[in-house]
């Protein structure tokens, strides 16, 4: 059995670890307040814009040559994945829902014959991927998550892909990320974002009101087209930036609560076999004392 | 009747009111936005969008290029980049500025879309610092 001190100390080092995670809990739900009411923010831009999308599609629709970003190559053969992760971990399952998809994804398709490649967004993704399929990354981006995720970041991811997209490097690139459902749940998802996926939902209001054919367009539809797509594409990052940025805060917030719980339980059955023991060495000695002076 | 205005930035929504005319500056010149106007989508250069009440210039921001869609009604600017124009910091500009003007020194001179890029970036960047000067 463990001495009186030895568990003094530890029931001092998890009350310690305790008072560390229930800090990170409060700053994890600080920073997802602020996540989420940036990601409320950023919506009216991408909804304005998949309205102007939309609007512009109907319009260029049936014109050859459409650009890549809303085609694609025509080709289905290199696939580049984009997991989306935190940099830090202590945040649960958080990253490895994400690295787990992704894996899954690149067995699935290397098993159909197609050419994968990587690019890890956050440190924990690269440092996973360096370790299985270090041969597939070709670029990352670490650094964004944590802070207040910048537009200049989404930008760059964008240019990126989109380069690599008219360099004839890739046909499809698809997102894996953790949506946002709420501070204890994030569902990992893949997003195809080239060729681009038009929901119905979006195309209907364009087709089903008259106004489409009466738009002017300055300049043309092919140039604006032209300029709009790299410019969803990155909205689309964004987007998926700004979830990734709260759904780790939340899935941290989740895992420090647990954490500072377990803590709690911990430190409470310490606690009693710490008095069990102490209450035990008392007896012992009164016992030896009493013996003492009965033999005397 | 006045039309409504939305300037979005990625980040945020920095106006959202009824004005009497918006100017806008399109790609290939400036652009009013009023009520009854027949509906169109614009390509913006960097710029400033005046709104308007009555006759005078009620608010000014800066935008660093981005799109407009015009209807009758309803006029939503969605700017790369906004800013109202007393906010505009001339010093952080000027260093952008260098900094494009170094890019382009060093980009390779037959890459067109590149230059034309760099171009564009380097008269927002410029149309920035003349509004935040013309402010101050």
């Amino acid at each position: 059995m463990a001495s009186l001190k030895e568990l003094r100390a530890r029931i001092g080092s998890i009350k310690s670890t305790r008072k560390i995670t229930s800090a990170m809990k409060m700053v994890a739900a600080a920073k997802l307040r602020r996540a989420q009411a940036s990601a409320e923010a950023a919506r009216p831009y991408a909804a304005a814009m998949r309205r102007m999308l939309g609007e512009l599609a109907a319009a260029t629709k049936g014109e050859d040559g459409a650009p890549r970003l809303l085609a694609g190559t025509g080709q289905d053969k290199v696939h580049l994945l984009v997991p989306l992760t935190s940099d830090r971990g202590l945040c649960g399952g958080f990253n490895s829902n994400v690295h787990r998809l992704t894996v899954q994804t690149i067995r699935r398709l290397q098993s159909e014959g197609k050419t994968v490649k990587l690019l890890p967004v956050g440190r924990r993704a690269f440092n996973f991927f360096s370790r299985d399929y270090a041969d597939l990354i070709i670029d990352k981006v670490v650094g964004v998550s944590g802070k207040e995720v910048p537009f200049s970041a989404a930008s760059n991811l964008g240019e990126k892909i989109n380069a690599l997209l008219e360099a004839g490097e890739i046909d499809v690139c698809t997102l894996v990320f953790n949506k946002f459902k709420n501070a204890m749940t994030q569902v990992p998802t893949c997003q195809q974002l080239v060729p681009m996926v038009m929901d119905e939902a979006d195309e209907k209001p364009a087709a089903a009101s008259n106004d489409v054919a009466l738009y002017e367009f300055e300049p043309d539809e092919g140039t604006l087209l032209e300029m709009l797509l790299p410019r969803n594409l990155q909205v689309q990052i964004y987007a998926s930036l700004l979830e990734t940025a709260a759904g780790e805060n939340g899935a941290r917030m989740t895992a420090m609560d647990n954490a500072t719980r377990n803590a709690g339980r911990s430190i409470d059955s310490l606690s009693q076999v710490y008095n069990r023991t102490r209450q035990t060495n008392i007896t012992n000695e009164l016992i030896e004392i009493i013996s003492g002076a009965q033999a005397v | 009747m006045p039309v409504q205005i939305e300037i979005i930035s990625p980040e945020k929504v920095l106006v959202s009111r009824e004005v009497d005319m918006a100017v806008l500056p399109g790609m290939e010149g400036d652009i009013a936005a009023m009520p009854e106007r027949a509906p169109m989508m614009l390509l913006l250069r960097g710029g400033i969008v005046a709104l308007y009440e009555g006759e005078t210039v009620t608010d000014r921001y800066f935008v660093g290029g981005g799109f407009a869609d015009i209807t009758p009604t309803r006029c939503t600017v969605l700017a790369d980049k906004a800013v109202p124009v007393s906010e505009i910091s001339i010093d952080n500009a000027t260093a952008q500025l260098e900094a494009l003007s170094e890019a382009w020194d060093q980009a390779d001179k037959t890459d067109t879309t590149r230059l034309s890029v760099l171009q564009d970036q380097i008269q927002a960047v410029r149309a920035e610092i003349e509004a935040g000067s013309s402010a101050g």
